[in-house]
């Protein structure tokens, strides 16, 4: 039911990652997560420059039923942080893996690769949770 | 009796559909050896007529003293119609808009109270209500800690100028979640916040001033300069305002060249009886960046499907029912009952009614202090503007003063002396518009009366 | 109830008009000279100018728009929505008890405080605590009272370590909340299929860092937990402390006690079970009652006596209270509309509230069941409420919880409490209070029967309901995207601009 494109990693959290030419990582949340929280109305980005660690709330979306953090995958630097949401957070729900996107990190130098998953070990997981 | 409408057939008919033949059947999933026997420690039931009885008692040994006490609690005149509607069933037994459909009366009346109150503090929004002044403030400081980005040091700053009951219930909210409060002492012969006071913050991480407008003194704060003090070091500013005074004195939101951030206060002067202290109700307004952080309900405007304007909660997502431990608050009720009466008395009072009762208890606190210092032992304590209260300080201790005072039906004043030791005998004074000439005069005399008597003895 | 709308009051104002009659005198513009200008304000509130009759036309008007007690069965659960006698009102606001200023002295006092003296002690009677505070002014304040004696227990004792409450995961969005307010962290534990505590998990939360459990019993899941003691044992032998969420001490009123239990701290929502008005959403009270080892800690004020006279106790008397929650004595008003409405339920009636709320709660299960309803715990008996679960409709028909909530609405009845706990699927937590009759709860099983078969027939009927209500359903997602929190004036309306001098209009 969900989209899972195939050229990107998940987190069990529920976060996409693309890989962009320059070496940035571009962050958002899934389809198959803003399926779940529905129609959102704000979305809070961080502010560039921000230092993160693997595993730190970096973001908030929040529909009316629902508000949720979202987790950096990785440990680095925010290059910055989607400003076009802030006046159309729908964007997140019409086009999750495009304009939708959270923010843009650079992954700081030798930190240990995270355990990401790929499309269809992702695919497996919103089926077992009853996606 | 207890308001049970049923019947023995209704009893019958309903223990049958149910499959049990008493009632005590349906606690049986209760472990047994914890059921209790008997209830000791509650009177036998009172009927309607002998509890009005008990409770006609109970008012009379009250009394009705004549009240010059204020500290946060002032009596002024409450039109007839304010709690003669506010009492209506279909406000007084409604409970949350959960159902927004059938809740528009409630819902309407909130978004016009948020209107009144974020007019009234010159901010951009207002939430539903908080319990009271004193919370609120606690609330406030709270919310400066999660608006405030730049600071992670938690720490408040609060003169001492602020209420002492607000500054101990601020701890009491705020302190379990690590927020240090740092009190700054007043300058003795103005009773107001000093410069000097400031000057060893500079350079330091401080997450928010709090300053009382007009302070617990009575006496008004040059709030202007501390807002851009504040507002230049990156410290965000919460008010704590009386309503009331805002007919007059310049609303928080246009204090200095920023405004404050946050104002809140004690509801009360607006249509709320004194009540022995509640319910009251706490206000809450802000500049529109900050609304996420705002704790309570807050009611929007909106569309239904068929296009027409209707009103609903709104901004839920901030709230304890959905963000559970990351909630702005755990609150979940307003001071609903309070609020409606409070809109019924903004309506009924308009702005020139409002400043119609600021002018009047300024009017008649002034005329008090002259009375009073007229009184030989009387003194005022500081120098400067107030409005509508006023420390006075007396030539021996308060305490037995206000008993002979009490004796004679009068309430004169609330002592100083317990909080603020270092300025002697003290009482803080306020007449509202609801004291005469005759009221003042009265009072004045007594007191010459009681300090003769106490030097005498 | 009204359909008619009605257009915000700042829409009736006309400069120059007002209620003069409700005002003060004017003093003069002398008699604010003193103010400096740099301190006044120069522009005027927006407030509406308009006569007293408008005023009052309005607001009923208003009242009009709402359901209420007083007009609608409002079965809403978890809320208790008894009704709310009369005399309770009317006597506590006797003239003498309205004027009276919190700061006070004592001796101008007694008949209030021996009222607050006895509402104390009765609230001790039926809950089986040892002593009592009543100044929290909701339960979440009553809540927030009892966790932060349960931390200054532990920390009194240099027991620094203690900083996680465990809470069922069906508890109330508070629990959670309020463990944060104290500076707590969260630790969540299942409930089994019946819907009691899932004691093995229990077992494996608790530790030398449990500082205490929220409960409430009857449980949120509407049913009465049934194991509580060894609950009680498990956290006790951990170090840990019970605190008892008083949601649904209308359930058990003189029939057990929390304090028996084994529960160390209560909080008791008056405006549930002791039929303090809901006002709308407030004011509600939450006194907090506590085992003797935790005496020390209550906020105050408490009210004592001493010889004959009833005096406050402060700080100065519990120098390691947790401190003031409230500018004075919270919400007086509310405690002796509690300890009037205790005073005619007296002894005899406490048991019967619950009696009948359970009889009341069962016989609509009973009803419900028979109409084709699931029970979302069938093999249990219901408290003073019930939980069905539209799951089977919704899949089977379309029509979901928020849409029998809404068409019930067309039935002229509230809808009872939606999609809480939300550990139940479309749920509808029914509570129907001992003071509604037969005939009214008759009346809600042939609705719902009704909404039931109009589902099945014709669900759009259903899913665009309500229709008869003075709007139809409203856009959340516009009220939270397009915030419109305050009335704007237009073009069309004036605004007072005139500079706040008191003049006669």
């Amino acid at each position: 039911m969900s989209q899972v494109p195939a050229d990107l990693k998940y987190t069990k959290t529920h976060e996409w990652l693309r890989t962009l030419p320059d070496g940035t990582v571009e962050v958002g949340i899934t389809d198959h997560a803003q399926h779940a929280l529905g129609d959102l109305v704000f979305v809070e980005v961080p502010e560039a420059g921000r230092k993160l660690s693997a595993g730190d709330p970096f973001a908030v979306v929040e529909s009316v039923k629902a508000a949720s953090d979202v987790y950096s995958p990785l440990a680095g630097e925010v290059v910055i942080g989607n400003p076009a949401l802030a006046a159309e957070p729908e964007a997140i729900n019409s086009d999750a893996y495009g304009k939708g996107w959270l923010m843009r990190l650079r992954p700081a130098a030798g930190a240990p690769a995270p355990a990401l998953l790929g499309a269809a070990d992702y695919e497996k997981l919103i089926a077992e949770e009853g996606g | 009796m207890a308001f049970i409408p049923h019947t023995r057939e209704d009893v019958e008919s309903m223990l049958a559909a149910i499959g049990v033949e008493r009632i005590e059947q349906l606690f049986d999933e209760i472990p047994a050896n914890l059921r209790l026997a008997g209830l000791s420690g509650v009177p036998e039931a009172a009927n309607e007529m002998e509890i009005g009885r008990i409770m006609a008692e109970r008012a009379r040994l009250d009394g009705r003293p004549l009240c010059f006490i204020g500290a946060g609690a002032y009596e002024h005149h409450i039109p007839a119609a304010v709690w003669a509607i506010a009492t209506r069933g279909e406000f007084y037994s409604a409970y949350t808009p959960y159902q927004a459909e059938a809740s528009q009366g409630t819902l309407q009346l909130l978004y016009e109270y948020q209107t009144m109150m974020a007019s009234l503090t010159g901010l951009e929004v207002s939430n539903a209500s908080l319990y009271d002044g004193a919370s609120a403030m606690g609330e406030a400081c709270l919310m400066a800690v999660r608006a405030n980005r730049r600071s992670h040091s938690r720490r408040i700053l609060v003169p001492t100028t602020v209420h002492p009951h607000y500054r101990a219930t601020a701890r009491a909210v705020a302190g379990n979640q690590g927020l240090v409060f740092e009190e700054l002492p007043y300058c003795a012969e103005q009773g107001c916040i000093g410069a000097d006071a400031l000057e060893r913050y500079d350079g330091q991480d401080v997450t928010a001033l709090v300053i009382q407008q007009p302070n617990f003194f009575g006496r008004l704060e040059d709030v202007d300069a501390l807002c851009d003090w504040a507002h230049a070091r990156n410290i965000l500013v919460v008010a704590v305002v009386n309503p009331t005074s805002l007919a007059l004195l310049k609303p928080p939101g246009q204090w200095g060249s920023k405004g404050a951030d946050v104002a809140v206060g004690e509801g009360q002067p607006l249509g709320v009886p004194l009540s022995s202290g509640g319910p009251y109700f706490g206000f809450m307004a802000a500049r529109m960046e900050h609304v996420r952080q705002m704790p309570g309900r807050i009611v929007g405007r909106t569309l239904d499907a068929a296009g027409r304007a209707g009103f609903t909660l709104t901004l839920q997502a901030r709230e304890q029912h959905i963000r559970r431990a990351k909630a702005t608050s755990n609150i979940c009720t307003n001071q609903g009952l309070l609020v409606t009466a409070a809109t019924i008395y903004l309506s009924l009072m308009g702005p020139g009614g409002l400043e119609r009762v600021a002018a009047a208890s300024h009017a008649r606190t002034r005329e008090l202090v002259d009375a009073l210092i007229g009184v030989p032992g009387v003194r005022p304590l500081f120098r400067g503007p107030v409005f509508h209260e006023a420390a006075v300080a007396l030539d021996r201790p308060a305490a037995p003063v206000l008993e002979k005072l009490a004796a004679r039906g009068i309430l004169g004043g609330f002592d100083l002396t317990e909080h603020y030791p270092e300025l002697g005998p003290a009482l803080l004074v306020c007449a509202t518009e609801t004291k005469t000439t005759a009221d003042i005069e009265r009072y004045a005399s007594a007191l010459a009366e009681c300090l003769r008597e106490a030097r005498a003895a | 109830m009204s359909t008619r709308l009605e257009k915000p009051i700042f829409e009736y104002s006309v400069p120059g008009r007002c209620a003069e009659d409700q005002w003060p005198r004017d003093p003069g513009a002398a008699a604010t000279e003193d103010l400096p200008a740099s301190l006044r304000r120069t522009g005027r509130p927006l407030l509406p100018e308009v006569s007293e009759l408008e005023t009052v036309r309005h607001f009923t008007r208003l009242s009009q728009l709402n359901f209420s007690i007083d007009t609608h069965f409002y079965p809403l659960g978890s809320c208790t929505m008894k009704y709310n006698p009369k005399a309770c009102n009317s006597l506590a606001m006797l003239p003498q008890f309205l004027a009276r200023h919190p700061l006070s002295p004592e001796s101008a006092g007694q008949g209030f405080l021996a009222c607050l003296y006895e509402l104390q002690e009765m609230l001790k009677a039926v809950t089986g605590m040892q002593a009592v505070a009543l100044s929290p002014m909701a339960g979440a304040q009553g809540e927030f009272a009892g966790v932060a004696m349960i931390r200054a227990y532990h920390r009194a004792r240099g027991d620094l370590e203690r900083n996680e409450i465990i809470v069922p995961e069906a508890a109330h969005g508070t629990n959670p909340a309020t463990a944060t307010m104290c500076g707590c962290v969260v630790r969540e534990v299942p409930v089994d299929p019946e819907g009691d505590v899932d004691l093995e998990a229990l077992k494996a939360v608790v530790g030398p860092k449990t500082a205490g459990i929220m409960l409430t019993n009857p449980s949120t899941l509407g049913v009465f937990e049934r194991r509580i003691e060894e609950v009680a044992r498990t956290v006790h032998a951990a170090g840990g402390l019970l605190y008892y969420d008083g949601a649904n001490l209308n359930a058990i009123l003189g029939k057990v006690r929390p304090g028996d239990m084994g529960f160390d701290v209560i909080h008791v929502n008056l405006h549930k079970t002791f039929s303090t008005p809901h006002g709308g959403g407030g004011p509600g009270a939450g006194p907090v009652g506590v085992s003797a080892r935790l005496a020390p800690f209550l906020p105050v004020p408490l009210v004592g006596r001493r010889g004959e006279q009833y005096v406050w106790l402060t700080e100065r008397d519990l120098p390691q209270s947790i401190g003031r929650l409230s500018g004075f004595m919270g919400n007086a008003g509310v405690l002796l509309r509690a300890y009037i409405y205790m005073r005619m339920l007296g002894r005899e009636g406490m048991g019967k509230v619950s009696e009948y709320a359970t009889l009341n709660a069962n016989y609509l299960l009973a009803r419900l069941q028979r109409a084709g309803f699931d029970a979302a715990y069938p093999n249990r008996r219901a408290t003073h409420e019930l939980i069905i679960t539209l799951k089977r409709q919704a899949k089977e028909l379309g029509v979901t919880t928020m849409d029998f909530a809404k068409r019930l609405l067309d039935h002229g009845m509230h809808a009872p409490t939606t999609y809480f706990p939300l550990l139940v699927p479309e749920c509808l937590l029914i509570e129907p209070t001992e003071t509604e009759s037969k005939a009214a709860l008759d009346a809600f099983v042939a609705a719902m029967a009704e909404i039931l078969a109009e589902a099945a027939q014709e669900p759009e009927r259903v899913t665009g309901a309500p229709h008869t209500m003075p709007v139809r359903r409203l856009d959340d997602v516009r009220a939270a995207k397009h915030l419109d929190l305050t009335w704007k004036p237009t073009a069309s309306h004036a605004t007072p601009t005139t500079p706040a001098t008191p003049a006669s209009p």
